[in-house]
């Protein structure tokens, strides 16, 4: 089974393009990919006619060229007639979108539907989903694009069960700045699940954090996921809904009660080195955190603030979220005083975190940066940058990241996210070292790291 | 060794759960420990066992009626007289559906609980928490996958917020890792092996010291045939 068809397809045919409904969902995927997007589109519609000027195939056999995808948006009943049509073209995948199967009571249908396409090893996404967005390649999502926000080309793989999750977590991806390689709403995921996609991020190179947000797995399902995942080469990091006790049954042991889903849910992710993200905010956080630093590390975090007011509000996000502030040893502050310009040596804290006052120039945090780096306490930096002080340059982003990838050890900064700093959020982003828009930001992303490190 | 787990699992399939005498004999043939027993409807047998015992004994009563003993009153500790034991053999031996008393010794340490559950998305998972009976109210406990590494045992162990009470506090010793970890990591293996049969197992107390980790009581539900 090659997903290739799916994901980079250069042909498609959308199945369901109506002549008299412009707002067809297969009208809406028509449109865009036909317009936008490389791929060479194909209208059809069983009873064809002409939209836009132009005549709509009847049949996907009618197609005179090999089709990579399918995108099927008719009514459930006709589904199994239109996939059979596929298989006998040859087209190398399909994504369903329809809805009217297992999600309302028609599993036969569904299975049909399955049974037909696993014989003839013909992979499909859905059905009951929003399907494929892959930046630069196809968008079968049938949503206008001018009603969604589309992160840019990036390095995140994100699947979801839900179309909805996915549609919104991709706005605040957008917003971070984080961009993808694939989105995948999987649906009813009667073929393609969880675990396929697994096997396809890892070996897309575009790909270095793969995102899940899961509702549930089918029976020993989970159990596969995870020792898969455990064996990926890339960071992989969920979210789950459904956490819930309610529905839980009174149970006749203490180990069943003790032990419902989500806490064994939640517990395993983390014995097999996947990042669980407590809500969205996290996933995003995680995300960009881990597309920059796919290792795991100790979380023993050095903090240098411009205010002893960020020091603290960092170090009570750190308590919370169990990341600790160790102190740092007297010869690591000893060197950094006496690199500090003379005018701040006496009013600067290099009591963890390091408080090195308003006062400070860029001089001032480099050092630092670069001597806590050293510290053998210190596994990751979070540079608290508050760019109103006049000592900061516009330059300190690029600064900083040398010291990074110099001392190889992670840094984090944290810069308020508007258009009058971006030169120094660049200066970090271009460098691989991640940014977040807030101090907790910067926290949960030193979270995301400490992760267990695959044994 | 598997014939003979296997011989009492069957057995114990029309009654849906493992009596307890024989899911200690199931836990003893992977090589775990159980405390000294005598299993016996006759006073001066076990009268014989607590003289022999040089300690309390609990005694409790044997039935296929009674699957939570502590809730019908059908489990005694610290048993130190012959008049003590007398009275409550008699007592355990009238309720609904006895059919023997086992009366063993009993361990000193710190009460955990050991369990393990067929989950429905992950399979066997291990669970490991303090409180033994009062498990539920301390709600203090760690989650894995079986089968588990030894570094697993250490971890939930470490993620308990009453580690120290198992690692040693104040000057008190804890429990002893290495033969916790051997009866867990073993106890997984015997779960993954017994896992089309098992629904869930509470090995509820499991006494911990610095000598010995004894199992006190353990309860095995099966999986009905149907599922």
């Amino acid at each position: 089974m090659d997903l290739k068809y799916l994901f980079r397809p250069k042909t498609m045919a959308v199945i369901g393009v109506s002549t008299s409904q412009n707002s067809h969902p297969a009208n809406v995927i028509y449109n865009k990919n036909h317009l936008r997007y490389p791929v060479k589109t194909f209208p059809v519609n069983p009873k064809g006619g002409i939209l836009n000027r132009e005549t709509l195939y009847q049949s996907v056999e009618h197609i005179k060229e090999d089709i990579d995808i399918a995108v099927i948006a008719v009514r459930a009943e006709f589904v199994p007639g239109v996939v059979e049509q596929c298989i006998k073209k040859q087209i190398g995948g399909a994504v369903i979108i329809s809805g009217g199967f297992a999600e309302s009571g028609n599993l036969d249908l569904q299975n049909r539907v399955v049974d037909m396409a696993k014989e003839a090893c013909f992979p499909f996404v859905g059905p009951n989903c929003l399907g494929i967005y892959a930046p630069d390649y196809v968008d079968t999502f049938f949503l206008p694009g001018e009603r969604i926000i589309r992160p840019d080309k990036g390095n995140i793989g994100f699947v979801s069960q839900s179309g909805g999750v996915l549609v919104d977590q991709m706005v605040k991806f957008a917003g971070q700045g984080i961009g993808i390689s694939l989105a995948v709403s999987i649906g009813n995921k009667a073929f393609i699940r969880e675990i396929d996609m697994l096997d396809w991020f890892e070996q897309d190179l575009g790909t270095k954090v793969i995102a899940f947000y899961i509702e549930g797995f089918e029976k020993g399902e989970g159990r596969k996921f995870i020792k898969r995942a455990e064996q990926c080469s890339k960071p992989v990091v969920v979210l789950k809904a459904g956490k819930s006790t309610k529905g839980i049954e009174a149970v006749s042991s203490h180990t069943a009660s003790l032990a419902g889903d989500y806490r064994v849910f939640s517990e395993i992710m983390r014995q097999h080195c996947v990042a669980e993200a407590d809500n969205e905010y996290e996933l995003t956080s995680f995300c960009e955190a881990l597309s920059c630093y796919p290792k795991g590390i100790n979380p023993n975090v050095g903090i240098i603030s411009l205010s002893g007011g960020h020091g603290v509000v960092a170090a009570d996000a750190c308590e919370l979220n169990k990341i600790s502030i160790p102190r740092i040893e007297p010869a690591t502050m000893e060197i950094i005083k006496e690199n500090l310009s003379p005018e701040i040596r006496n009013i600067v804290s290099l009591v963890n975190p390091l408080d090195l006052t308003g006062s400070s120039v860029d001089s001032d945090i480099v050092t630092s940066a670069k001597y806590l780096s050293r510290d053998k306490n210190i596994d990751c930096i979070l540079a608290l940058l508050i760019p109103y002080s006049p000592g900061v340059s516009a330059d300190i982003g690029a600064k900083l990241s040398q010291v990074a990838r110099n001392e190889d050890k992670p840094m984090i900064a944290y810069v308020p996210k508007e258009d009058k700093y971006k030169i120094i959020i660049e200066g970090f982003e271009l460098n691989n070292i991640p940014v977040a828009s807030s101090v907790d930001g910067a926290v949960l992303m030193a979270k995301a790291l400490k992760r267990c490190r695959p044994c | 060794m598997l014939k003979e787990n296997k011989k009492i699992i069957e057995k114990s399939k029309s009654l849906g759960w493992v009596l307890e005498p024989d899911a200690k004999a199931l836990m003893k043939l992977q090589g775990l420990d159980i405390p000294d027993f005598i299993l016996t409807r006759s006073f001066e047998a076990a009268d014989q066992f607590l003289k022999a015992s040089r300690g309390p004994v609990a005694a409790k009563a044997v039935s296929k009626k009674i699957l939570h003993k502590t809730e019908h009153k059908a489990v005694v500790t610290g048993i130190v007289s012959s008049e003590h034991l007398r009275n409550e053999m008699e007592r355990l031996q009238k309720l609904d559906g006895c059919e023997n008393i086992l009366v063993e010794t009993m361990a000193h340490g710190l009460e955990v609980i050991i369990g393990a559950k067929n989950d429905f998305q992950f399979g066997p998972v291990i669970v490991f928490g303090i409180g033994g009976t009062s498990v539920e109210i301390y709600n203090d406990i760690a989650v894995r996958m079986a089968p588990l590494k030894p570094g697993d045992v250490f971890s939930m162990v470490d993620s308990l917020k009453a580690k120290d009470l198992v690692l040693g506090h104040r000057g008190k010793t804890g429990v002893n890792m290495e033969i916790l970890t051997h009866l867990m990591v073993n106890f997984s293996y015997w779960v993954m092996e017994f896992e089309n049969d098992i629904e869930s197992v509470d090995l509820n107390p499991v006494i911990c010291s610095k000598d010995r980790c004894v199992i006190a009581d353990a309860r095995i539900m099966l999986l009905s045939p149907s599922l």
